[in-house]
């Protein structure tokens, strides 16, 4: 399971490249595994390692330590492509903690969601702004909204209220989910007497 | 007089189990969910940890399709399979099925095929209900005026627990497309001129309903094709409202209700109300749209044949040109193609293979050239080998193979080799999508059959003794 998300303060990575798929996130091979663990290295594989399987020095993923880049800052439409959760389950294994763009995928975003990784929309001024000082941490507070760097003015984004809810307090969906049953049986009784 | 409502309203207000609040997400009743090997063993253990079972295995249906050979058992008997793991993926899920009572279209069984072709074929699906299935490409299921969409791996647990999703409504946006199509263009240059028109990410947070004269001439496999690639842009879902064409598509198939008639009755009754009103609405000509193919790395890339690669707007059309091999201001028609595939779940159905064969007939595919034909299920398979089109591919140098996604996901070890080129019936032309380094030309099967018989990208109007306009 992954952590409560509260705050976080990080440095970030940027792949400004648009449209940066889910097979590029997590290429189709690595799809066989039947657990949900270690999926950190098969992130971005592609444009991480070479057929041989060494690394490509070049790689920015390559260079960086996960532990200190928690916000990956990305691209217009992010994440688009499969429905596949090994998408925020390799990101969060590698040691992502958020992503930032200025437009992200659907199924995406509620897969990231579960999972203890915040997908946050800005706008491109702002997306610029953020880009133009990778190296300056930047403050990400579930609890207000806000995206907060250095002195400049906080950011505010949108997050949908009970995903944040979740995130922040660690709500179990699915034990939710199942808080409803009276009404969910209630509802398949009326329809099927119809 | 209520007020009007459009076909989605229709469907969304009647699984509303609990409506959604400013603080919570609405419940949504699914009727259908179907299950693969890929994105479901994760989600059978998360509720085998809570101690739950599947809650309406009734409502589930599984295929094996993603992982799975489509070459034969070896003499030694044994299916070959890319990986010990991609065979222990095909294991958990038998198991899994098993434990729970969920139905398995599994080896040997005649219905088992790619998801997204059996659940239409088997008439599991049908209009007005919400599918839903671990797959972004659920979409195609719209086609019969259902509510389909994929999800992530957790929802697929929560759908298993309480056949139930929290969801917040999406907005709705209007496709129409008017005018008479013309001969020679498929439901799949049709989604890739949808798909070009509104941009790759211009559908996100819609469910599209696809209206108009050209959409209503398309046959059921030509709408579940242009349904199917609903994601390409951006879409959760894509929907076409229930016709005659639909209830005469449906009719007579394994799952459909026991009293048919009252139940087409109803279906008909799902159409947009007149007045009802969207949140967008997009209108494209029809009778202009021509044999389409794309040039970039994303699904929106797509051109009429024969037009110019555009120069580039962006770094990113810029690095897809270039991942190509293509050139600004030249014609995608000039490079040697190295590998053909037909199949998948948006153009592995019956009337794909036909067209590919019309092409193919009497004809011979390019020496050197690859190409791959692989039915979306057992169903397609045996229809196809009963009209004889299996002895057309392979008299014109093409593999048959046994139903799977093959070289859609290039997951089961069929691929692309580094640098290929590939013009595939598929849905996605991602870079290494087809393989690592392989690169992807999405078009209709007639373009595909085209193409193998030329050896270069080529107007399936050339064979078809049809004339070719600029
Ligand atoms: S054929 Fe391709 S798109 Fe369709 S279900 Fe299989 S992998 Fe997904």
């Amino acid at each position: 399971m992954s952590e409560p998300f509260t705050t976080l303060t990080s440095k970030t990575v940027i792949l400004s490249q648009a449209n940066i798929d889910t097979d590029q996130i997590i290429p189709a091979r690595f799809l066989t595994t039947t657990t949900r663990e270690g999926l950190g290295k098969a992130a971005f594989y592609d444009w991480r390692y070479e057929a041989d399987g060494s690394e490509k020095p070049e790689a920015i993923l390559n260079r960086i330590d996960p532990a200190e880049h928690r916000i990956l800052l990305a691209g217009k439409n992010f994440a688009c492509g499969s429905s596949r959760e090994h998408a925020p389950w390799a990101l969060y294994d590698y040691g992502f903690r958020a992503v930032i763009s200025t437009e992200i995928a659907d199924i995406f975003t509620s897969n990231a969601l579960k999972n203890g990784l915040l997908p946050v929309v800005v706008s491109q001024n702002v997306w610029d702004d953020l880009a133009s000082q990778p190296d300056q941490p930047v403050t990400i507070d579930l609890e207000a909204r806000q995206i907060r760097r250095g002195n400049a003015q906080p950011v505010p984004f949108e997050v949908e209220s009970f995903a944040r809810q979740c995130l922040l307090n660690g709500v179990d969906t699915l034990g939710w989910l199942q808080s409803n049953l009276q009404e969910i049986e209630a509802f398949e009784r009326s329809r099927e007497t119809v | 007089m209520p007020d009007p409502k459009t076909l989605f309203d229709k469907v969304w207000d009647a699984h509303v189990v609990r409506p959604e609040t400013a603080d919570t997400p609405g419940v949504l009743y699914i009727d259908l969910h179907l299950v693969h090997e890929v994105t479901s063993p994760q989600a059978f253990s998360e509720i085998e940890a809570r101690g739950l079972k599947v809650r309406r295995p009734d409502r589930t249906y599984a295929t094996l399709d993603h992982s799975t050979p489509t070459l034969p058992a070896g003499l030694n008997g044994l299916k070959p399979y890319v990986t010990p793991q991609a065979e222990a993926q095909v294991h958990t899920l038998e198991r899994n099925c098993a434990a729970h009572g969920v139905p398995l279209a599994g080896w040997g069984s005649e219905d088992r095929g790619v998801v997204h072709v059996m659940g239409p074929e088997l008439g599991l699906t049908q209009p007005g209900m919400t599918v839903v299935c671990g797959d972004s490409h659920t979409a195609t299921h719209g086609a019969f005026g259902a509510l389909a969409f994929g999800i992530g791996t957790s929802e697929v647990g929560h759908v298993l627990a309480t056949q139930c999703l929290l969801q917040r409504k999406p907005k709705a946006m209007r496709v129409t497309v008017i005018g008479e199509l013309q001969s020679g263009v498929s439901g799949k240059d049709v989604a890739l001129a949808v798909i070009a028109a509104i941009g790759f990410g211009g559908g996100t947070g819609y469910v599209i309903e696809y209206a108009g004269e050209a959409v209503r001439s398309l046959d059921m496999e030509g709408r579940m094709t242009l349904c199917n690639m609903s994601i390409e842009a951006g879409a959760r879902a894509g929907m076409i409202a229930p016709d005659q064409t639909t209830i005469d598509w449906l009719r007579g198939r394994k799952h459909v209700p026991a009293d048919y008639e009252a139940a087409t009755a109803e279906w008909l009754k799902l159409a947009t109300d007149p007045g009802a009103t969207f949140d967008k609405e997009v209108v494209i000509d029809g009778a202009a749209i021509r044999p389409m193919a794309t040039w970039g790395t994303t699904p929106d890339a797509g051109a009429p044949i024969g037009a110019p690669v555009p120069q580039p707007q962006s770094d990113s059309d810029r690095k897809a040109i270039a991942y190509m091999g293509f050139t600004p201001g030249e014609a995608t028609t000039s490079q040697p193609v190295d590998v053909v595939f037909i199949g998948s779940c948006t153009n592995g159905r019956l009337p794909d293979l036909r067209a590919a064969a019309e092409v193919l007939r009497g004809r011979k595919v390019k020496p050197g050239l690859r190409m791959l034909v692989v039915p979306g299920s057992e169903a397609v398979r045996r229809a196809a080998e009963a009209e004889g089109l299996h002895e057309v591919f392979i008299a014109a140098g093409a593999e048959w193979r046994i139903p799977g996604c093959s070289m859609c996901i290039a997951m089961n070890g069929d691929v692309v080799a580094p640098g290929q080129l590939a013009v595939s019936t598929s849905n996605r032309n991602f870079e290494g999508r087809q393989g690592k380094d392989a690169r992807t030309i999405l078009a209709s099967p007639a373009t595909a059959a085209a193409t193998a018989v030329a050896g270069v990208l080529t107007d399936p109007r050339v064979f078809l003794n049809e004339v070719v306009d600029a």
